[in-house]
């Protein structure tokens, strides 16, 4: 699945993001290589998911450049940027599934959109999918009827069906009961293992940081750019800025941070 | 040294934080320390208090020593920044002059927004409707049931109690002239070719659009626009095109519709009050309205049903992802697409004149 050959599946460079005039972050550099789970961590409000708009193309970067496999994903039209992103797989904060349309709908409109398959396989294939992620049964069910677990399942499977070669998160357990959260850092694994995905997620919720992320970038609010770079079990055992080894050692167990990713709402 | 006693409870003594302030104008002293033996139940009464103490203390340069003080009040303190002072804020008391200018700048400034909607939606709808149907049938089949049959009843009412209303005003009016007969020949031009569009575009514009407006705002709250535009699904073509299409269309079924229902209502007014023969009313309704006057309300309810519509979208595209946003959207949805309506339709009114129809 790796068509980029040895450039890295996605690469940052001197990236600034912000609103209007105002940069959220700036300066930041960093790769993702293939097939690796990359985490872009940091406290609440720093900026985590401004970085993941601009990465995802919903958010035109003031300055810096964004390669995906080499190719440069601000520079050409919008065309040639979205079909690029159709290799991405996006799972929103809440989900985002589209209210309106069942479950099962939800995951085949992406494929009856942009590829040719007659309705039979564009249905074994949202079946598929919807296996996957553990809801066999529940295709024709409207999101409304969902739990928040449910949903974010649901928008998994959505964000698989045209089977993406980088597949986003944001903050995917936030939300979640700790069950639930940590069947999901299982299904990021085994989808990453499956389909050799490239994943980035957005996450302040160290144990699944710490048991699935092999690479990181750490952001910081105060100085608004990336105080640490590698993988999270190294930021917490090595790294010497205080600010990140306050955050990676810090106390409790999972669901201490639920409601500060709850309060974050806008994301 | 300041001796704490008694009970420091916010509902019960109230807030002492001024108290701070004449502490240590009042006497000289170079520490500050405290004795908190006598001190009885506490709250968010006492840490005010202190919180201001210690603020007053930094300024007048006394040393500020907590040792004397309970611990958790210590540790509370420990989280208050330094330097500000808690002193109650002012409360914005806006003189009548300044809350009107600033009342008259707000507005102001939402009017042009409002303007530059209202145009922006109007040279939107030529592109839109003219773009290439991306959208779904079902989605069209949905909008237009919605804006279509589900707005029949409302359009009944609203149009049989207007020519209901035209027939009364007018026949007590001509009566006195002996021209009752002409109320016919008021009320089916009245109806034709204002009343019916208009009426049906306000209550669709109250109904529709601050429905689409206040559904596309909750979808970006959602982020499923975000979803959308990922994807690269065309949110022009998936979500407006829908709308303005299913609206567009119904509007002029919605506004014959309504012409019937108000010609019949004040056919029945006519008849029933003021005695006048069921078959002269119609002979006369016939005689009074032509096509030109159908085609010309025909026209202005497409024009009306395109602007609510696109307004709606419009204004739900940009609203903000609160759920404050969602309602603000509506309301403005619905206001924009009144306005609007009522606007252009003095607009027709004035080019229908210029161009003798
Ligand atoms: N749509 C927006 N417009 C303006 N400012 C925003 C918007 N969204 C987020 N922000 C601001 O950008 C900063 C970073 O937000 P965000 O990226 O959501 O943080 P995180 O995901 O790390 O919690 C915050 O200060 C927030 O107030
Ligand atoms: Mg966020």
């Amino acid at each position: 699945m790796d068509i980029g050959g040895d450039h890295p599946k996605l690469g940052v460079q001197a990236l600034t993001v912000g609103y209007g005039k105002r940069a959220v972050q700036q300066d930041l550099s960093f790769e993702v290589k293939p097939g690796s789970i990359f985490a872009i961590m940091g406290g609440s409000g720093c900026g985590k998911s401004t970085v993941l708009k601009a990465l995802i193309g919903l958010l035109r970067p003031s300055a810096g450049t964004i390669c995906v496999n080499g190719e440069d994903y601000w520079a050409g039209s919008e065309q040639h940027r979205a079909d690029l992103g159709r290799r991405f797989g996006v799972l929103f904060q809440s989900g985002a599934l589209w209210s309106s349309m069942s479950v099962a709908e939800n995951v085949a409109l992406p494929l009856r959109m942009f590829t040719p398959l007659d309705n039979a396989s564009i249905d074994a294939l949202v079946r598929l999918k919807l296996s996957l992620v553990g809801l066999p049964s529940d295709g024709a069910r409207m999101p409304a009827e969902l739990s928040g677990g449910m949903r974010k399942r649901a928008g998994l499977a959505r964000a698989l069906s045209l089977d993406p070669e980088i597949l986003f998160f944001d903050e995917p357990s936030a939300g979640l009961d700790p069950g639930s959260a940590a069947r999901l850092d299982d299904l990021i694994l085994e989808l990453r293992d499956g389909f050799n995905t490239t994943v980035v997620l957005v996450s302040h919720e160290l144990p699944s940081l710490f048991t699935i992320c092999d690479d990181g970038v750490f952001l910081d609010a105060e100085t608004r750019t990336a105080i640490a770079h590698g993988s999270p079990k190294a930021m917490r055992d090595d790294c010497k800025h205080p600010v990140v080894h306050a955050f990676m050692n810090r106390e409790g167990s999972r669901g201490s941070n639920q409601t500060k990713g709850d309060a974050d709402g806008s994301g | 040294m300041v001796v704490l006693s008694g009970d420091w409870i916010v509902r019960q003594t109230g807030i002492e934080a001024s108290a701070a302030e004449r502490l240590l104008t009042t006497r000289s002293a170079s520490t500050l320390s405290f004795e908190a033996a006598q001190l009885g139940r506490w709250d968010s009464a006492l840490i005010v208090f202190l919180w201001a103490l210690r603020a007053q203390a930094a300024k007048c340069g006394v040393a500020f020593d907590q040792a004397g003080l309970p611990p958790s009040a210590r540790q509370l303190l420990a989280l208050a920044p330094v330097d500000v002072v808690p002193v109650a804020v002012p409360t914005a008391h806006q003189r009548l002059p300044e809350r009107v200018g600033r009342q008259a700048i707000a507005g102001w400034s939402e009017m042009v927004e409002v303007l530059a909607l209202v145009g922006e939606s109007i040279l939107c709808v030529v592109p839109v409707l003219r773009g290439r149907a991306g959208m779904r049938r079902s989605d069209v089949l949905d909008c237009a049931w919605e804006a279509g049959i589900a707005a029949l009843p409302i359009v009944t009412v609203v149009n049989v109690l207007v020519g209901g209303i035209l027939a009364f005003v007018g026949a007590v009016q001509l009566r006195r002239f002996g021209a009752s007969i002409y109320v016919a020949n008021l009320v089916g031009v009245a109806v034709v070719r204002e009343m019916a569009a208009l009426m049906t575009a306000i209550i669709m514009s109250g109904r529709t659009g601050g429905a689409y407006a206040a559904h596309i705002a909750t979808m970006q709250g959602n982020e499923e626009i975000d979803a959308l535009r990922v994807v690269g699904i065309p949110v022009y073509d998936y979500l407006i095109l829908p709308r303005v299409v299913a609206l567009t269309s119904m509007m002029p079924i919605l506004y014959l519709y309504g012409c019937a229902v108000g010609i019949f209502g004040g056919f029945v007014v006519a008849v029933a009050m003021f005695d006048l023969g069921a078959a002269t009313f119609i002979e006369q309704t016939r005689s009074a309205v032509n096509g030109y006057q159908f085609l010309f309300g025909l026209t202005k309810s497409i024009v009306f049903g395109a602007v609510v519509a696109f307004a709606g979208c419009r204004v739900g595209l940009r609203a903000g992802r609160s759920a404050a946003d969602v309602g603000r959207a509506a309301t403005t949805a619905v206001v924009i697409g009144i306005v609007s309506v009522i606007a252009l339709d003095a607009l027709f009114a004035v080019c229908a004149n210029a161009l003798d129809i």
